[in-house]
């Protein structure tokens, strides 16, 4: 049987985590690292240890912003920025949910938006994220100064060619 | 010289400040702009962070429409540059990929044309000395500093920036156009990207560091390059905190003296018109 490990670095794709020699510069770099349970050198190690269910409920995977600070700097050019998207997609696709529910709720409103129109109509993306987040109040005071100064807009363009855009989406069996 | 033009989602609304001086700044540099026909979102953070295979064909739908016109295609938005130049390192790289991306877009990708960001192409094929020739209003008390985050640089190999930990292009353009730009350590810090929304206390403690950092630098502005970074540090900081923020083609604008200029400052959340009427800029 696949270990946790080599599944991962097969979605990875590149280096293989094996390359990390654990300096941490990786975690020093990191901006979210002291908001994360565990930071990203300690969820390599993880990995390495099989430790799956921990990893893939655990609230860093949805914390990684994405900066490409990491392998930015990783002296080996581990891929940890992959790494996390690869962590995030494993939990969506065993059905796990996310730990940090909000953030997965916001990634399922956007890509609704799109799937919908082509582009990202502000507005609408924001309803659906606040009527399926639950977080109905956050933000609401900045909505009508948007409005105001045309920053948000009901109506906006959208693809035409909408058959291209929805036939990505099934063919790529995406959430 | 004439180049394709991928305004992207944000640009047509929480950053129309930057399509809006983008295309006047084009004009008046010689820069004619073609829009990519019928596009469509990039995918942004939301399709990599989901489902690998959407985020490259949402951004391939894109590059193969843009490949119709033959030309460099032009990527203001900070954020779907980096989706686009990292679809067009895995298409590139994987023969297996692209055959299947292909598949799902239900056309050929040729990869002929260059993804480009307007601050490479205002610095290396407009240049310095041409912007500078074309100043009438020097943005003399504006003491700006330049904020490049993360999508534009990183990862180095994919995004292709110069001096991808110290980045330079947009402080020298700035010190072109007549502002006594500031240095400091904070130029590729992340502000907290989409996680403003879901997780905003997160930002707002990433944003706060930033007009920190600013502040002691002996900034009175922050200049930008990504709708992202305008619209978490024009609105997240806390007050006390603030300071104004511009997209780089607005001061460019300004300094160029090009009709409507001031009027992008009035769609900012925090109004950066004060400061400009105290500097008489406006």
């Amino acid at each position: 049987m696949e270990t946790f490990l080599e599944e991962v670095n097969k979605k990875i794709h590149g280096v293989p985590l094996q390359a990390c020699y654990h300096c941490r510069k990786c975690t020093a770099g990191c901006p979210t690292a002291s908001h994360m349970e565990y930071n990203p050198n300690k969820v390599i190690k993880m990995i390495q240890n099989g430790q799956k269910e921990k990893v893939l409920a655990s609230s860093t995977i949805w914390l990684c912003l994405s900066c490409e600070t990491c392998i930015t700097r990783c002296p080996n050019q581990v891929d940890i920025a992959r790494m996390m998207d690869v962590l995030r997609q494993m939990a969506i696709e065993e059905g796990r949910g996310a730990r940090e529910k909000n953030i997965l709720k916001f990634h399922e409103a956007f890509l609704a938006g799109i799937k919908r129109g082509g582009r990202i109509n502000e507005p609408m993306m924001m309803a659906q994220y606040k009527l399926t987040s639950g977080d109905l109040f956050s933000d609401v005071a900045m909505a009508p100064g948007m409005f105001l100064k045309g920053k948000l807009s009901l109506l906006s363009p959208r693809t035409k060619d909408m058959k291209s855009v929805k036939n990505i989406f099934e063919k790529t069996k995406s959430i | 010289m004439k180049v394709s033009y991928y305004p992207g989602c944000s640009l047509h609304a929480t950053g129309k400040e930057y399509d809006q001086s983008m295309k006047a700044v084009s004009r008046a540099l010689n820069i004619e702009l073609k829009e990519v026909e019928d596009w469509s979102c990039c995918g942004a953070s939301s399709a990599h962070s989901t489902n690998f295979d959407l985020s490259i064909a949402l951004s391939a739908r894109n590059l193969i429409a843009a490949e119709k016109n033959a030309m460099d295609v032009m990527v203001p938005c900070a954020a779907c540059f980096n989706r686009f130049k990292m679809a067009e390192h895995h298409l590139k790289a994987d023969k297996d990929l692209k055959a299947k991306i292909e598949g799902v877009v239900g056309a050929k990708y040729q990869g002929g044309i260059a993804i480009r960001n307007p601050i490479d192409i205002i610095f290396n094929e407009i240049g310095l000395d041409t912007l500078a020739v074309k100043v009438v209003k020097p943005l003399a008390g504006l003491k700006p500093v330049s904020y490049y985050g993360c999508l534009l640089l990183r990862p180095p190999e994919v995004c292709e920036f110069e001096n991808y930990e110290n980045p330079f292009m947009l402080d020298k353009m700035m010190g072109a156009i007549g502002a006594d730009v500031k240095n400091w350590s904070y130029k590729t810090d992340c502000c907290g990207g989409s996680l403003a929304i879901s997780k905003t206390s997160i930002v707002i403690d990433m944003c706060d560091k930033l007009m920190s950092a600013a502040k002691e630098a002996g900034a009175n502005c922050v200049v930008t390059a990504c709708p992202l970074c305008m619209a978490n540090l024009d609105m997240r900081p806390s007050s006390g905190l603030k300071l104004p923020v511009f997209y780089f083609t607005e001061l460019i604008s300004l300094a160029m003296g090009l009709p409507g200029s001031a009027e992008t400052f009035k769609s900012h959340m925090f109004d950066p018109q004060p400061l400009m009427r105290q500097l008489r800029l406006i």
